[in-house]
């Protein structure tokens, strides 16, 4: 087998300085009766041609070389080859979690950069070392918000990503927090009367998606007065990150939850992503999640080290902020390098490029004979049209032409009837807005 | 004599320095072009109004020769697999194969979007049914979910499995029975699943003791979480019978499988009465850690727990088609959005192509064989707490060290000198002082020997010259890093240093 270093000769020299007689005295432990005297029933070893030659067959069944007008939580923005040339060092990719910090600064280091650009983006002062995804990081922050209030009901928008709210259902379930759900108004924003409603005294937490799942962008700071006023803290998940290029930071959140694979993370049908949690400063020792901080050694150098090690599950075992110790390392550091290539002057420009694609897309789509649904209020880079055909049928038509139409909303809100949720990023071309219009028009 | 005399493996070499990518930062510095738009010009002021935003703080502003100078200088402060030996016990660091890596990337899978049309998504719905089926033949279980991302999330996965499954006999029960070497992921999944934790002592052996198993599992308990082979490397010898003493009072087994590199093709959890395990791909399955993830864990059940698991689960349809089938009334619901961590079911897949049943068994086989023959090379230099026979781990203690003044820490510490990765320290918690040394099947015998004659080294060291392993590491960029005082006024942050004066 071509990953294990060892010669014949050396398996039976070790096996002698031991004192074993075969492998099998060392499996001994083992009683008779549940020993697997077979073969896995699994394909015979393949050859490295083979495997590449497998997973090309794949992938060239698995939509290569679509345009797409998906959007929905998971974004085809433009990578930047040196994320992948960088990311696929050794040296980062198959190291550990930097448990031991003189020889883990290179990971340390990266992950002290990620935690400042988040911060830098969200208008918070703190920012942790990743969470699996925008989905389980918007249930944690929960979960965080009731542990800082002491109190336990949740108030969540319908316009947060369906699939957001199916987890956030799942991991509240058993944790004592009743979730209420709160509407959508004729502008797609939050309706503040059904917000009103959902949320009193006991409300530990109200989380708003924005840019929300309509692509319509929410009146954060008006939302955080009405929540505040009740005495619950207010959570915002940001499922498009490249919204922040050009779109102001909820600086009025108490805790923002973001997915950050807009930044340079490949879709790869659905993960790895990248989730993280940012908060005020005073809410740090409740938060989930790694946290690396500034040291010095010795001498007075500077370094970084893991540290508020105190809330997580090694050492607090049942009473943690959280269960999760493997995060999205790799992942934050792919973000990291992108926000580098982009940075300050390149995320405004990337972040109103898509502005104008998906500004165009909704007018030319509206020339066509749909209509935009939820026109009252500003919004980023999705929106939504209503079509007098199935939006099914539509992106049948459209595959045909190798697009991908946008997402039919009807399984999520069967209220919207033939609407469809657009996505346009830099990387959609107008030829391709063109040819969809043809088809959303009948 | 030359402090560093005994130091085979590793030298010390130049080592760039490198501030923070903020402080390289100038205004007009860039490493993008965008192509000039195909669609009119907007004014984004007019577009988002109040909304818009005007200043992007302190990204930083650098040209590309940066970026990479600044990302590789970085890399170059981190010890690897690539490097060598990375011992940590229970953590499986084996070799992460370029070809997973590489099909990982290729363009219909990175780009595939999770919402496309399943008919035009039948290569990566094939990809997660063949990783499905041999994962499950793999443990001899019934079924499987790949949606967790990681093994404390598929650790929630399988316990909330197991609630949902009491729920629906009707009492979810109350406790978690969890022995007391076991991972913190264990309590803190069991406490997240609304359950209360009570701790069962190890034998002399290090392993679970029927009696007091029996004395504890009563009509509360819902199931124990055992991790086997524990993490003192001792295969649980009475594990059918631990099964049953759960089984007969109603209870289920759950097995955390992050010691699964010592099973593989030699012994499958499902023969011997586990109901419930999560895999960790990032382990077991040479998924990289990538500096601390993403991981991947799957979690694989019994026939009894399948109607539990999270929607959607892959399905063949009638018309010979994969999809998803999302009409799961009785599953604990989602614990991720989409599909799980994809990107590591692909690389999963192509390690377990490259090694085929008899790759995989020799895989098992070597991983035993190294930390056998390090048992066996150690003892006497370091105090072996257990005589339980070891399998793919094994765990000293510093007691020999401990009248020297010196603890696992120290040892670990010393250990990067060597030129390696420390083993674990300090876990698991049954033995005071661990050093938990996992070498996985990926070391050769040259580079264990090298390993082995460091250990002894230090050893050696200790009696006559303490001091050098207390203060160690000595030839690392850094020193001992002033952990206390980082907790104590955390800076988890960079801010500019006019602002910082400031305040």
């Amino acid at each position: 087998m071509r990953y294990l270093p060892k010669s014949p000769a050396d398996r039976e020299t070790m096996l002698r300085d031991i004192g074993a007689k075969s492998i099998d005295d060392l499996f001994a432990a083992i009683p008779g009766e549940y020993r697997l005297n077979r073969d896995l029933k699994i394909p015979r070893q393949y050859g490295e041609s083979e495997i590449v030659e497998f997973f090309r067959e794949r992938a060239a069944n698995s939509a290569q070389g679509f345009a797409t007008f998906l959007g929905a939580g998971a974004y085809s923005h433009y990578r930047p080859v040196v994320i992948d040339s960088l990311v696929s060092r050794g040296e980062f990719f198959t190291a550990y979690t930097p448990y031991q910090p003189e020889i883990a600064q290179g990971t340390l280091q990266s992950i002290f950069e990620f935690q400042t650009m988040i911060c830098e983006l969200t208008g918070m002062d703190v920012a942790n070392a990743s969470m699996y995804d925008g989905s389980t990081g918007a249930a944690e922050a929960l979960m965080m918000a009731a542990r800082i209030t002491g109190k336990s009901k949740c108030a969540v928008a319908s316009t947060v990503h369906p699939e957001y709210r199916e987890v956030i259902t799942t991991y509240t379930r058993y944790q004592g927090m009743p979730i209420t759900t709160f509407g959508y108004a004729k502008n797609g924003r939050v309706d503040l009367d059904t917000l009103d409603m959902a949320v009193d005294d006991d409300t530990a937490g109200v989380l708003i998606q924005s840019p929300n799942f309509f692509g319509t962008i929410e009146d954060v700071a008006a939302l955080a007065d009405i929540v505040h006023s009740k005495g619950a803290l207010l959570i915002v998940s940001i499922a498009e990150a490249v919204s922040l290029g050009i779109v102001k930071p909820p600086a009025e959140a108490d805790i923002v939850s973001m997915e950050a694979q807009s930044f340079g993370v490949p879709l790869g049908f659905g993960g790895p992503y990248c989730g993280v949690i940012a908060t005020k400063e005073k809410f740090v020792r409740q938060m989930p999640g790694r946290l690396v901080g500034e040291a010095r050694d010795k001498q007075g150098r500077r370094g970084f080290v893991l540290t508020l090690s105190t809330r997580e599950q090694h050492i607090r075992r049942e009473k943690a902020t959280s269960n999760i110790c493997t995060n999205q390392a790799l992942v934050a550091l792919m973000c990291s390098i992108f926000m580098s290539v982009y940075g300050r002057e390149g995320l405004k420009e990337l972040a109103t490029q898509n502005l104008a694609k998906a500004n165009f897309a909704a007018r030319r789509f509206k020339q066509a004979g749909a209509t935009v649904l939820f026109d009252g209020a500003p919004r980023f880079n999705e929106f939504v049209i209503q079509t007098k055909t199935d939006p099914y049928a539509i992106n049948d038509k459209l595959l045909q032409q190798k697009i991908i139409g946008g997402f039919p909303l009807k399984k999520f809100y069967p209220e919207l009837d033939n609407a469809a949720l657009w996505c346009c990023t830099e990387t959609t071309t107008r030829a391709s807005i063109d040819a969809a219009a043809k088809e959303v028009a009948l | 004599m030359n402090p560093n005399a005994k130091i085979k493996k590793a030298a010390t070499h130049i080592s760039q320095n490198e501030g923070l990518i903020f402080e390289k930062s100038a205004p007009g510095k860039k490493a993008y072009k965008l192509p000039p738009l195909d669609v009119p010009e907007v004014d984004p002021a007019e577009l988002l109004g109040d909304h818009m935003r005007n200043d992007l703080g302190e990204l930083p502003e650098v040209s590309e020769i940066e970026i990479i100078r600044h990302y590789t200088r970085l890399s170059t402060w981190n010890y690897a697999v690539d490097h060598g030996m990375y011992p940590l016990g229970s953590c499986t660091m084996k070799y992460n194969a370029r070809v997973n890596e590489y099909v990982a990337r290729l363009m219909g899978l990175a780009e595939a979007h999770p919402y496309q049309p399943e008919r035009i998504s039948q290569g990566a719905l094939r990809i997660l049914k063949m990783l499905s089926e041999q994962l499950i033949e793999i443990t001899g279980m019934d079924a499987i979910t790949l949606q967790p991302a990681a093994g404390a999330h598929g650790e929630l996965t399988g316990i909330l499995m197991v609630r949902a499954y009491l729920e629906s006999r009707g009492n979810p029960r109350k406790k978690i029975l969890i022995p007391d070497s076991a991972h913190g992921t264990n309590p803190a999944t069991a406490a997240m699943s609304g359950y209360t934790v009570e701790n069962i002592k190890s034998n002399a052996a290090g392993m679970v003791d029927i009696a007091s198993l029996e004395a504890q599992v009563n009509q509360d308990v819902a199931a124990l979480m055992l991790t086997n082979p524990n993490t003192l490397g001792v295969f649980e010898q009475q594990i059918h019978k631990i099964a049953d003493v759960l089984h007969a009072r109603g209870a289920l087994l759950y097995m955390d499988g992050a010691n699964m590199n010592a099973l593989v093709g030699k012994v499958r959890p499902g023969d011997f009465g586990a109901d419930v395990m999560h895999l960790n791909l990032h382990k077991t399955f040479s998924t990289p850690h990538g500096g601390g993830g993403p991981g991947s864990g799957p979690v694989a059940c019994k026939k009894a727990l399948a109607p539990f698991l999270p929607a959607p689960v892959v399905i063949q349809k009638r018309d010979g088609t994969l999809g998803f089938d999302y009409n799961r009334p009785k599953s604990i619901g989602r614990v991720r959005m989409f599909y799980g961590n994809f990107g590591m079911h692909v690389r999963a897949l192509a390690y377990i192509m490259a090694n085929g049943p008899d790759g995989l068994r020799q895989t098992t086989e070597d991983a035993v064989l190294n930390a056998n023959y390090i048992r066996k090379k150690l003892e006497g230099y370091y105090e072996l707490p257990y005589a339980t026979p070891t399998m793919h781990e094994v765990v000293f203690s510093d007691h020999k060290q401990t009248p020297k003044g010196l603890r696992t820490g120290d040892i670990a510490k010393r250990l990067i000198d060597y030129g390696f990765h420390p083993y674990t320290v300090s876990f698991p918690l049954v033995v005071h002082g661990a050093l938990m040394i996992e070498p996985t099947e990926s070391e050769s015998k040259e580079e264990l020997d090298l390993f082995i004659d460091a250990m002894k080294a230090i050893a050696e060291e200790a009696e006559h010259d303490p001091e050098r392993i207390a203060t160690a590491p000595h030839n690392t960029r850094i020193s001992r890093l002033d952990e206390v005082s980082a907790a104590r006024k955390p800076v988890l942050r960079w801010k500019p240093q006019t602002e910082a004066v400031a305040k």
